[in-house]
């Protein structure tokens, strides 16, 4: 059996997809669970890129029509993990803790109002 | 089975690092993951002859995306031990393995079987493509063809912007947004952010004009652009601006409200929205692109220096 690159890429993109949904099933926190879900919508831009690449007709590499679809996926996704992201960093910065479970623990009682914690990898702030 | 090589290694590769990001202990190596991962889809990208998708990938998907991540996973380290503790239980990650099992097996058979020869609309889209202008076919479909995808595509990133504004704490509403950054004035990084900026703004203008004909486009462009001025920024070089600026909402939305007006012209020219008059394609394409250039890049440096945290002097 011969596989081709497109086939190849696009066994790759199953395997993505999986371990980006084990990931955002498994994982309680919620950044990598936006982490997860990322990894899950690159695997389904690259099976969709597969399925691309296989309609190549006339000299193009690929249908440029799921091509194009592609490019507007990416930068949509780009702006939903944006939000979400900033989300996640209101929602540290108002209780201290980013905990989804619903019996959250006793840290979320002192809010952080600065949240200089774990910043310390980041240029210091001023202002 | 045989397979090449040349395919093979990139292809191994991203699963790998698929596998990292996700199951990595700590969130910092998996996110640092995550950007290496985005670089090597950009090579899959070249492989499967998308080269406006790999630029894409390559600014947007892997960069942005990557740097948003790092920048929170640092922030949010001290989340990290208690976070550790809520670990699901076996039989529950036992159910998800099998789930997730099934999901890729079903996947892979679908990729299996895919039909042959595949539908494509490649033949279509060149027959009509000497009308709009362009000789960038990928440009064709998101200019013209489909050109609403384009301009609601604007309208989501400037939507993400105000949701990001809006989670700003009431006391830095209308102030700045992220820290003011202090670097060393004659360190490395602040050296680059005077050095490559000249250059960065060229090439990303150079990939924003020759979207028209050859792979690039006014996202690629400007997401390079924005990274210039995000770099200045985090040198500690320039700052942002307070988000109550006039000028700077008119900036916003000037693409989008261009992109709007020009379909009102089709509706009026022609009775349909976004269609151009005949003739008038390449002209009204360039008048669009031009307006969404810079508020584009405005709106992804904006996005990616987050809610405002200063208030307005």
């Amino acid at each position: 059996m011969i596989v081709t690159g497109a086939t190849l890429f696009g066994l790759v993109a199953a395997g993505l997809i999986g371990v980006g949904l084990y990931g955002l099933i498994v994982n309680p926190q919620p950044l990598r669970k936006i982490l997860a879900f990322n990894v899950i919508g690159s695997g389904v831009f690259l099976l969709f890129g597969v399925v691309a690449r296989r309609g190549a007709a006339l000299g193009l590499g690929g249908d440029p029509v799921p091509q194009a679809l592609l490019i507007t996926g990416i930068v949509v996704a780009f702006s939903a993990t944006a939000l979400a992201v900033t989300v996640l960093l209101r929602l540290f910065e108002e209780t201290g803790s980013t905990t989804l479970a619903s019996d959250a623990p006793a840290v979320a009682s002192e809010p952080v109002v600065d949240a200089g914690t774990g910043t310390a990898a980041l240029p210091t702030r001023g202002g | 089975m045989i397979v090449d090589a040349f395919y093979a290694a990139p292809a191994l590769l991203i699963l790998a690092l698929g596998v990292y990001t996700t199951f990595v202990r700590d969130t910092f190596p998996a996110t640092v993951g995550f950007l290496a991962y985005g670089l090597l889809l950009t090579v899959a990208w070249v492989q499967l002859h998308g080269v406006d998708v790999a630029l894409t990938e390559a600014a947007i998907g892997g960069g942005l995306t990557g740097l948003l991540l790092v920048r929170a996973s640092a922030k949010l380290r001290a989340t990290e031990a208690g976070a550790r503790a809520q670990r699901p239980s076996l039989a529950l990650r036992l159910a998800a393995a099998v789930l997730c099992g099934c999901v890729t097996l079903a996947l892979a058979i679908t990729v299996l079987t895919l039909p042959d020869p595949a539908p494509s609309l490649a033949v279509e889209a060149l027959a009509h493509i000497a009308p709009t202008g362009v000789g960038n076919p990928i440009t064709a479909v998101l200019m013209a063809y489909r050109a609403m995808d384009t301009l609601l595509e604007s309208i989501v990133l400037l939507l993400a912007l105000v949701g990001v504004w809006s989670l700003a704490p009431d006391r830095a509403w209308g102030g700045r947004p992220g820290p003011r950054y202090n670097a060393d004035p004659d360190g490395i990084l602040a050296f680059i952010a005077r050095v490559l900026p000249p250059i960065g703004i060229i090439v990303g203008v150079y990939i924003f004009w020759v979207g028209a004909d050859a792979p690039g486009g006014k996202f690629q462009g400007a997401t390079i652009v924005a990274a210039m001025w995000l770099l200045t920024l985090m040198a500690g070089l320039s700052d942002v601006p307070p988000i109550s600026r006039r000028w700077m909402r008119v900036l916003l939305v000037a693409g989008p409200a261009v992109f709007i007006a020009v379909g009102i012209v089709g509706v009026i020219t022609t009775g349909t929205f976004l269609a151009y008059p005949d003739g008038w394609a390449k002209p009204l394409i360039l008048v669009i692109e031009f307006a969404l250039m810079p508020s584009l890049a405005l709106t992804l440096g904006l996005v990616l220096a987050g809610a405002p945290e200063r208030p307005a002097p």
